[in-house]
């Protein structure tokens, strides 16, 4: 898999301003369509009311109801007019309200989108996105407030991304629409009115690179989503204890950085995996068996056997 | 609409003798165990794909079924490549990923065969959201059958086409069973094209055992499509010969009536009775395409087997685009 390069060289400070995460999206979304006329928006409410979440806000007013599109209620209808429109062309990307609905487009994701260019034997590319949310704690009860990244790390074909803060939203949306693979962008309900500093203008992270949002000696914490920031707020406990944790973001799920993870492994020796997702089967589990596969030191390994 | 002339005639009946000769020896193939997988005949539905292939050109878009070496052929595709992809071939469409059920051919506008009923329906869809996008005048058009019809897929991508008015054609050939399940059981009206009405589109039922029928009607729907008016639903009513895939002991339907449609509404028979009595060809003309099109078969056959196997797949550069 391919990553994209950063713009920005290493140690440059870029402009920023402080932004929502819904802001933050929809900032990518508007640059990006400045930038590429084949990119295009659609989904159940986007257009004058701005999505759900208000992620979509103003676009209509700037590109139009052409590159601006409500649709019906018809999940794998309009997923499935994105495998199409990518398959032929353009950049879609489409708006699926609440990943609890992903279950009605599946087979258009799943054997479609992530299958065309396996199967067409390299003669088809899939570039759309797919953005959508999950996570609870906003009283929405099961079917408005799950996380299930799982199902989607399974599916080869298809990259994933999960990202926590503004500007990791914006620079990895943005890498999302440009990349030539169907990406699952999942978003959480509970950070769209979190805020952070964004780099303002073009800003690109590379799909497959984690983030260390804390440094630290003793304990990696890897986590996503949310839950970084709650792994922060539990750093900040333990350093008054003396303990210190290194925070360890993946932003996207597939590709996986195991380089990162097994890096912070090898430094503080002790590893301890977050995730809001129900823990059987989860994704998580794949983060620990990695651990336990590659990053376990020999001795161990040696004792084990 | 104007009579057909001899040229577009002729043309006509050669794709549907070319699809009838490939089925016969796809079938063959698979009895000496050569092809992977399994393999859904065309055979008794040529003229639906032919007579509606026959309007796009190699810019317009199609999405294709599990049954779908008819459309693949009459959209374009070389026979010597198809044979290879069910050969499971490096010289095939897909390098011989795919195998029958997956041959797509995107230089010729073919976005794929489908493993999964329906799921074509709202791919086609959204190439046609592409042609009215980029301001052109293309179309697409899905094929599915009576057994597609009753995907969900089909419902929201006719009215997402509807509302939208994209260029795209819905045609559904009915060839009355979906597997083992006759129509009669699957739908409670008779004629599935009054759908259409419920979606703002016309409806169009055809008999797609006469190609100049569904050339017909397919001419109307497509110009329609390209002039910014929307979609058409079509039912082509047709049948296949075959079961439903290799080895299938068939129970769900008598000898007497698989027969009874071979006696009298073969498309290929069909074509020729009004070839020669319309004067278009004489039996001589016909024989010659006849021969042309057995050459051609055979010729694709050898390259099929003269291709390498399909090489080891790579991961992950095969499956993600880089
Ligand atoms: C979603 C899905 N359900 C079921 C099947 C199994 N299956 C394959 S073909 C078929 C019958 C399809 O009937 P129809 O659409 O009428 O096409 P026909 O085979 O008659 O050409 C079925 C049930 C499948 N491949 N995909
Ligand atoms: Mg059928």
């Amino acid at each position: 898999m391919s990553v994209q390069p950063a713009v920005r060289a290493e140690g440059e400070k870029p402009a920023t301003r402080e932004m929502f995460y819904a802001e933050a999206l929809g900032d990518a979304l508007r640059l990006e369509m400045r930038r590429d006329p084949n990119v295009l928006v659609f989904g159940e409410d986007i257009a004058q009311h701005g999505g759900a979440f208000g992620v979509t806000k103003g676009l209509l007013d700037e590109f139009g109801p052409k590159r601006i599109r409500n649709t019906p209620i018809s999940e794998i209808g309009i997923v499935g007019a994105a495998v199409g429109a990518a398959l032929t062309g353009l950049r879609p990307v489409v708006e699926l309200m609440y990943v609890d609905f992903a279950g009605l487009a599946m087979d258009q994701v799943v054997n479609q989108a992530a299958q065309n260019r396996f199967m067409f034997g390299g003669q088809a590319r899939v570039p759309m996105v797919l953005r959508t949310q999950g996570g609870s704690g906003r009283g929405n009860a099961a079917q408005h407030s799950k996380s299930l990244e799982a199902w989607f790390a399974h599916v080869a074909g298809l990259k994933l991304v999960m990202p926590a803060t503004p500007a990791d939203a914006k620079g990895l949306l943005a890498s999302a629409i440009r990349d030539d693979n169907p990406v699952i962008f999942l978003e959480h309900k509970l950070l769209y009115r979190t805020k952070g500093d964004v780099p303002v203008g073009e800003h690109l992270l590379p799909l497959g690179t984690a983030d260390v949002k804390r440094q630290g000696r003793d304990l990696t914490i890897v986590t996503w989503s949310r839950e970084v920031v709650f792994a922060l707020e539990a750093a900040d406990n333990l350093a008054a204890e003396g303990i210190e944790a290194e925070v360890l973001d993946l932003r996207t799920l597939v590709p996986l950085d195991k380089e990162t993870i097994l890096a912070s492994i090898r430094k503080t020796h002790r590893a301890l995996v977050v995730h809001e997702a129900i823990k059987r089967a989860g994704y998580g589990a794949e983060i620990v068996s990695l651990i336990v596969e590659e990053a376990f030191d020999r001795a161990a390994k040696e004792l084990a056997s | 609409m104007s009579a057909l002339d001899r040229a577009t005639a002729l043309e006509l009946y050669r794709v549907m003798r070319t699809i009838r000769q490939f089925e016969a020896r796809a079938v063959q193939l698979f009895g000496e165990n050569k092809i992977w997988g399994t393999i859904h005949s065309y055979a008794g539905q040529e003229g639906v794909a032919v007579g509606v292939c026959a309007h796009l050109r190699d810019d317009d878009w199609i999405t294709s079924t599990h049954r779908g070496h008819g459309h693949c052929i009459a959209k374009g595709a070389d026979v010597g490549r198809m044979f290879a992809e069910l050969l499971g071939r490096e010289t095939g469409y897909c390098r011989g990923r795919g195998g029958s059920m997956h041959i797509a051919d995107t230089s010729k506008g073919n976005l794929g065969a489908n493993g999964i009923v329906g799921g074509g329906i709202p791919i086609a869809t959204g190439a046609a959201l592409t042609a009215t996008y980029t301001g052109s005048d293309r179309v697409a058009v899905s094929f599915f059958g009576d057994g597609g019809a009753n995907q969900g897929t089909l419902h929201e991508s006719m009215n997402l086409a509807a509302i939208w008015k994209l260029p795209v054609l819905f045609v559904c050939e009915n060839n009355q069973y979906a597997e083992t399940n006759p129509v009669k059981d699957a739908f409670a009206v008779e004629d599935i094209s009054l759908r259409a009405a419920g979606y703002g589109m016309p409806g169009v039922r055809v008999n797609g055992q006469d190609v100049r029928e569904t050339y017909r009607v397919a001419a109307d729907a497509v110009a329609r499509a390209r002039s910014g008016l929307g979609p058409t639903f079509i039912v082509a009513e047709t049948y296949r010969y075959e079961g439903h895939y290799y080895g299938d002991p068939q129970v769900y339907r008598t000898k007497d009536e698989i027969e009874d449609w071979r006696a009298k509404r073969d498309p290929l028979v069909i074509a020729r009775t009004w070839l020669t009595t319309d004067r278009l060809a004489s039996e001589a003309d016909l024989a010659r395409v006849d021969r042309e099109v057995d050459a051609e078969i055979e010729k694709g056959v050898a390259f099929a087997e003269a291709g390498e196997p399909a090489s080891p797949i790579r991961l992950p550069e095969d499956v993600y685009a880089g």
